[in-house]
């Protein structure tokens, strides 16, 4: 008996001709069926990211926010407000507190009679900015670390681990606060802040997967065809490293956020008047402002979470897409299945 | 055991050193000059050099390296720039009112945290759970001060001018003043610290807990009659709690950061407004001495919860 999948040529020619007959008197787009066609796993995993309703709203609110701040000085000039901009006369009440949101101001104002709205677009620029770099700088220093880490072995290894422990059991904002004392507050220190005590997580996830992917037979066998070290962690164990990098990169961006925005807040990370979510909600917090302008929390908070939340939940879903197996709901999903079929049976037992 | 626990500490005390000397390097040896911003801007180079005098900071650098060292050895932080206490002193003096908060929102962010997340483990997909999952993810996303300012807003300002003041805005009344006041004030600190790592313990819980849940033994358990609680609490929590016992060490450090920030919006003068304030001033020692002691009592929560993890799982010791 022959392999049961191999086709008889004769058969396979016959096949052919049935097709090209088929084909011929088929009535377009009614009975023709489409060929099955091969997907590649990047192609899967697209097509699950696009069927999960909450990774598509996410991409949605960051597609939104990324928007918002690349056209703040187009909104800005539509407005006819600058970011720094202070109207003493109508952005002012006569007792000199801040103008609640109306229709020359929507947002409101703040305690200086600056357009909230015009303050927020800029400062998702900042937010933006300091996220992306910020992550771009943990993800290439965490994964050096880690790929040396967990490539090398040995005493190097033990040094490197000791460092990622070292880092992450040290009181970060505490740590940050004494950095920024030190070369002072800007945008570039704030970022610089945030990869010092970004990278050790992800050196940590990636020095696990390197220390099974090392023992792996594609390895021995570039190292037995005389590969470098440089070039096996290159060329083999990168690509390999790719998923987890991604999953934790978006996992990053919302904690940069939240990072620079606490350090602005304490007046450590950018500084006034540049518009950050951070320092306007600094403002707010100021001799309690926010009891008569609750504007001044309510929509530099609202934005924050937004972000956070969608970045958070992207990450979430991107994990889920990339890993279906491993996702944290899938026990949640089956149970359900489980239950509802449950009842459905009670209730045909019922009828 | 001994063995488990001297290499636990060799590699604290490793860690320590190693903290002081980056502390060290990066403030004294740092090419910005502490003498001049002392003395001001406006001081003459001779007035300058008094000062370096008598900070000592005319010394070699490994003289002061050692000095330094030396002092940390006998408890000495050294003496803060701006009103020449001891550093020492003026951090204890203020760790009543951080230690209060932190211990309250340690144990507020534990009680919520593992409540949620037994609610939501034992009712996988329901709306209880849903609820749990929401509670998580915002937790995870929103930045402390956040919190506390909505908080703030909510519960001391609404409620104040609906007639009902029950929470203060601000300060610190002692515990053995008055316990009462004292939990009336801090009562929306501890929900502000606490908040972001609940929402940790929740979702570490429920994942644990969910998963013991479907072992055999907990279907015997069942299965002998026992009440559902006695099932849950007793059987499945006992091994669903040790990784939760893991992160608190895990979470000791996130925790301290949440305590500046939360110290700053509710006007409490804890040693996390004593780190600003002193960051604002150049005040180095104190800086340095905050520091330290945070390292400090980072590394030895996290022995202490090794330890306790040791106890309660003994393959931990052979690793």
């Amino acid at each position: 008996m022959s392999t049961p999948n191999a086709v008889d040529p004769r058969v396979e020619a016959e096949l052919d001709e049935e097709a090209e007959a088929l084909e011929a008197d088929a009535v377009s787009g009614l009975t023709r069926q489409t060929a099955v066609a091969a997907r590649s796993p990047m192609q899967l995993v697209w097509s699950r990211l696009r069927r999960d309703r909450v990774a598509i709203a996410s991409a949605v609110v960051i597609l939104l926010v990324i928007v918002g701040a690349l056209t703040a000085p187009l909104i800005a000039a539509w407005i006819g407000h600058g970011p720094n901009e202070q109207f003493r006369e109508e952005g002012l009440t006569e007792f000199g507190t801040p103008v609640a949101p109306n229709s020359q101001f929507l947002l409101g104002t703040d305690n200086l009679g600056r357009d909230v709205l015009v303050r927020l677009v800029y400062g998702a620029q900042i937010s933006l900015t300091v996220a992306f770099f910020a992550t771009l700088g943990a993800l290439g220093i965490g994964t050096l670390v880690g790929l040396v880490a967990g490539f090398l072995r040995g005493p190097v290894d033990t040094v490197l681990t000791w460092l990622m422990d070292t880092t992450l059991s040290l009181p970060q904002l505490l740590f940050a606060i004494s950095l920024v004392a030190l070369v002072g507050p800007s945008l570039t220190t704030t970022i610089i802040v945030i990869v010092l005590f970004s990278w050790a997580p992800i050196a940590r996830v990636v020095r696990g997967q390197v220390l099974s992917l090392r023992e792996r037979e594609f390895v021995e066998a570039a190292r037995s065809l005389g590969a470098s070290n440089w070039r096996i962690m290159r060329v083999d164990v990168i690509p390999n490293l790719l998923v987890p990098i991604l999953v934790y990169g978006t996992l990053l961006i919302p904690q940069a956020i939240v990072f620079e925005a606490t350090l602005s807040f304490l007046g450590l990370g950018v500084l006034p008047p540049t518009a950050t979510w951070g320092n306007m909600l600094a403002v707010a917090s100021q001799g309690s402002l926010y009891t008569i302008a609750p504007w001044l929390v309510i929509f530099p908070s609202a934005a924050l979470l937004a972000v956070t939340l969608a970045f958070n939940l992207l990450g979430d879903s991107i994990r889920d897409a990339l890993d279906p197996r491993q996702t944290l709901f899938a026990g949640r999903r089956r149970l359900a299945r489980r239950r509802s079929a449950k009842r459905a049976a009670r209730k045909e037992a019922k009828a | 055991m001994i063995r488990f626990l001297s290499r636990r500490a060799v590699s604290a005390v490793l860690t320590l050193i190693a903290i002081s000397m980056i502390m060290f390097v990066l403030f004294y040896v740092a090419p910005n000059d502490p003498a001049r911003t002392i003395a001001g801007v406006q001081a003459t180079n001779a007035q300058v050099e008094l000062v370096r005098e008598r900070l000592g900071l005319d010394l070699p650098v490994i003289e002061r390296y050692f000095l330094y060292m030396g002092g940390l050895l006998r408890g000495d932080l050294g003496y803060s720039f701006y009103n020449q206490q001891p550093v020492l002193d003026s951090i204890l003096q203020r760790l009543p009112e951080t230690a209060s908060i932190a211990i309250g929102g340690l144990t507020m962010a534990l009680l919520i945290g593992v409540l949620v997340g037994i609610g939501a483990a034992r009712r996988p997909g329901s709306l209880r759970d849903r609820i749990s999952t929401v509670f998580v993810l915002s937790g995870l996303s929103v930045p402390t001060f956040v919190v506390g300012l909505l908080l703030l807003y909510i519960f001391f300002f609404r409620l104040t001018v609906a007639g009902f003041p029950i929470f203060p805005a601000a300060g610190y009344v002692e515990f053995t003043e008055n316990p009462w006041e004292w939990a009336r004030h801090l009562i929306l600190p501890w929900i502000t610290v606490g908040f972001v790592s609940a929402a940790t313990y929740a979702r570490l819980t429920r994942s644990q807990l969910a998963g013991v849940l479907g072992e055999d033994y907990i279907r015997t358990a069942r299965a002998k009659g026992l009440s559902d609680g006695s099932v849950v609490y007793k059987h499945g929590m006992r091994s669903a709690l040790t990784p939760v016992v893991t992160q608190v060490s895990l979470d000791i450090a996130v925790l301290m950061g949440g305590l500046v920030v939360t110290e700053r919006i509710f006007g409490i003068n804890g040693i996390g407004s004593l780190a600003i304030e002193s960051v604002n001033r150049g005040d180095q020692p104190v800086i340095i001495g905050t520091m330290l002691l945070a390292s400090l009592f980072v590394v030895i929560s996290s022995i202490v919860v090794d330890i306790a993890y040791a106890l309660l799982d003994s393959r931990v010791r052979v690793k």
